[in-house]
């Protein structure tokens, strides 16, 4: 018994282990000999899928909360955690409904009752997309007040407005997947006002709708935006928009 | 080699006759000639190499006479063929690299006259080497004078425009050309430095700033969702309206605005057509440069009011809107609000 290596000693073998020092190169902050050198703080960002989103060193005045407020880093990780959560409720959610078969209003009603997690998992993807539409707002108006859609970041405006309208539609179609009665009068009342469009108004609500009416057929179509066709756009803006912050030259200012 | 290429008076001639613009003749016969000198350049390139290696090296032999040269000695030494080849072939492949290295400098002046296009810096590196024997460095006399020297041929031989006789009458008596692109200070633009921000590594200050802010955030959801259940009405049935029937809170803001306009004006015009183009268009409407917001008064006054505006509507749709979307006070008939 007097054998049994130490704590440290573990992590020591562990770490000299060829498999572990294989997934966490060098500058990784649980790599053996990390020290906290200027070398090793680059390459923590420069060697990390993760970390690399972001230039090695910032702006020091962009670290102060108070100047972005992590507002758009907020907006970004809601937007993580409602992926994350909204995969979860997929396993429980059918997007059917119509007289006779209100599965996914059933659906609902099970996932809340018989799930685990399912209602607080539920909560927190609907409060969570409506904390996010919110910041993502502030954002904007953040953005606004320190001028930092001025050159070179007109365009970054730009995409950001783009990533407002999407995350509202995001949004908007989220909320009819219930099937209550919440969810179909609010969408009717969303949907006809897209009616009143100047020349193409009733094909713009015929298209929204999958109709003439709300039905199955609105559900499923509000569905698959939702779960598939605006994330997917939404991801790819968000990447130009990340990009461009960099190459614009990182966070605006000083004021 | 490396000549101006001139025009293919052959080209020339020939399209001429068919009955071309002189313009159009001249720029194809221009092409033509820089084909030629392409290809002819290309072919003799391997050769060139390595007498550029003769030069310096004093070998004065191709990579194939090497090759050729040590296999005899080998062979007359006693070695077997089959090691006598190997090697020889090593010592032509050592001699091709040898040449190819020594000839690179010579290299990019070629490069830069394709690029250019017709221009007449034609062989300049090899003239440098030749001349002073150390490649890149002159004097700044020496550099002027060539300056002086190739303006002077310039003007002689009148200017490209009025060129019709191939080069030798354009750069005639000069050995070499140069084409002034821009005269720039020998400490020019290795000075120019950007200059040091006030930075600090992104790990650990930002990433652990962003990591505080997110715990923050998710803690916050967890606990709210944890306390406040999300709704879920009755099953949806198109035949029973609700009153009041809202919009989600986001949208509450249009349709608040709808009591005052047209739908088509209310529900459409402004927030899918105007809106997003009035937003869209901000930064390029807004051409005052400062940041400073003593600055930028009016920007921020009209972009205020906007902000105000909406938390005003949405605030009423929200909150003051009652049955038949009518007005209410929160405090005495209550709320119909939903998230
Ligand atoms: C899904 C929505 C959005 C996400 C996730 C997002 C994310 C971000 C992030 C993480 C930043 C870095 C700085 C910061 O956190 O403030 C940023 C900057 C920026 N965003 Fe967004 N954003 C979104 C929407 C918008 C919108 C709606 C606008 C404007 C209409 C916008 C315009 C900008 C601009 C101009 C910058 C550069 C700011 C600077 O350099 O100071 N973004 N965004």
């Amino acid at each position: 018994m007097a054998n049994i290596p130490s704590a440290d000693e573990l992590k020591k073998r562990l770490q000299d282990n060829v498999i572990y020092k294989s997934v966490f190169r060098p500058g990784s902050i649980y790599r053996k000999g990390y020290r906290d050198t200027s070398r090793d703080r680059a390459l923590a960002a420069m060697n990390n899928v993760l970390y690399h989103l972001h230039p090695v060193k910032v702006k020091r005045h962009g670290l102060k909360l108070t100047y972005t407020y992590c507002l758009g880093g907020t907006s970004f990780f809601l937007f993580i955690l409602l992926t994350v959560t909204g995969i979860f409720l997929m396993f429980f959610y059918r997007p059917a409904a119509g007289p006779g078969s209100e599965i996914a209003y059933l659906d609902m009603q099970n996932l809340r009752a018989n799930v685990q997690f399912g209602d607080l998992v539920r909560n927190m993807h609907r409060w969570g997309a409506h904390l996010m539409v919110f910041t993502v707002f502030l954002h904007m108006a953040r953005v606004f007040y320190h001028g930092a859609y001025k050159p070179p970041r007109e365009f970054n405006w730009v995409v950001g407005v783009i990533l407002l309208l999407v995350t509202l539609f995001l949004a908007f179609t989220g909320y009819l997947l219930p099937w209550d009665q919440l969810a179909i009068w609010a969408v009717q009342v969303g949907t006809s006002m897209a009616g009143f469009t100047p020349v193409f108004g009733q094909q713009i609500q015929f298209a929204l709708l999958g109709g003439v009416e709300i039905g199955p057929e609105t559900l499923l179509r509000w569905y698959v935006l939702h779960v598939l066709a605006l994330p997917f756009i939404l991801a790819i803006f968000l990447a130009v928009h990340f990009w461009r912050i960099r190459k614009d030259g990182g966070i605006s200012g000083p004021l | 080699m490396a000549e101006d290429p001139g025009i293919d008076q052959e080209t020339f001639d020939r399209l001429i006759e068919e009955g071309q613009p002189e313009r159009v003749a001249r720029a194809k016969a221009k092409a033509a000639a820089a084909r030629k000198s392409r290809q002819a350049e290309a072919s003799s390139g391997n050769g060139a190499a390595a007498d550029g290696e003769a030069g310096g090296g004093g070998g004065g032999e191709t990579p194939e006479q090497v090759q050729e040269r040590v296999f005899k000695e080998l062979v007359d030494d006693g070695a077997p063929e089959r090691v006598a080849r190997a090697k020889a072939k090593a010592a032509a492949a050592r001699a091709e690299k040898a040449a190819e290295k020594s000839s690179e400098p010579a290299k990019q002046p070629a490069g830069a006259k394709s690029g250019g296009g017709g221009g007449a810096a034609a062989g300049n590196g090899a003239a440098n080497r030749a001349g002073d024997g150390t490649g890149i460095a002159l004097t700044p006399e020496q550099r002027q004078q060539r300056v002086a020297a190739a303006l002077a041929g310039r003007a002689e031989g009148g200017g490209p425009h009025e060129r019709t006789g191939g080069t030798e009458t354009k750069y005639a008596g000069q050995e070499h050309t140069h084409r002034l692109l821009a005269m720039v200070p020998p400490t020019g633009i290795q000075q120019i430095r950007g200059k040091q921000d006030d930075k600090a590594y992104t790990w650990p200050h930002l990433l652990t700033a962003e990591f505080i802010c997110l715990m923050a955030v998710t803690a916050f959801l967890f606990v709210f969702s944890a306390l406040a259940p999300a709704p879920l009405r009755e099953l949806a049935n198109p035949n029973v309206t609700p009153n009041p029937s809202k919009a989600p809170w986001y949208f509450l803001g249009l349709q608040e605005m709808l009591r005052y306009w047209h739908p088509m004006v209310a529900g459409v015009t402004i927030p899918l057509l105007l809106g997003p183009l009035a937003l869209v268009a901000i930064p390029y409407l807004d051409r005052n440069p400062s940041m400073r917001p003593e600055r930028r008064r009016f920007a921020y006054t009209l972009f205020t009011m906007f902000l105000v505006a909406s938390a005003a509507l949405t605030l009423s749709g929200s909150f003051f809107r009652g049955p038949g979307f009518n007005w209410t006070w929160p405090w005495a008939d209550g709320i119909w609000f939903t998230l």
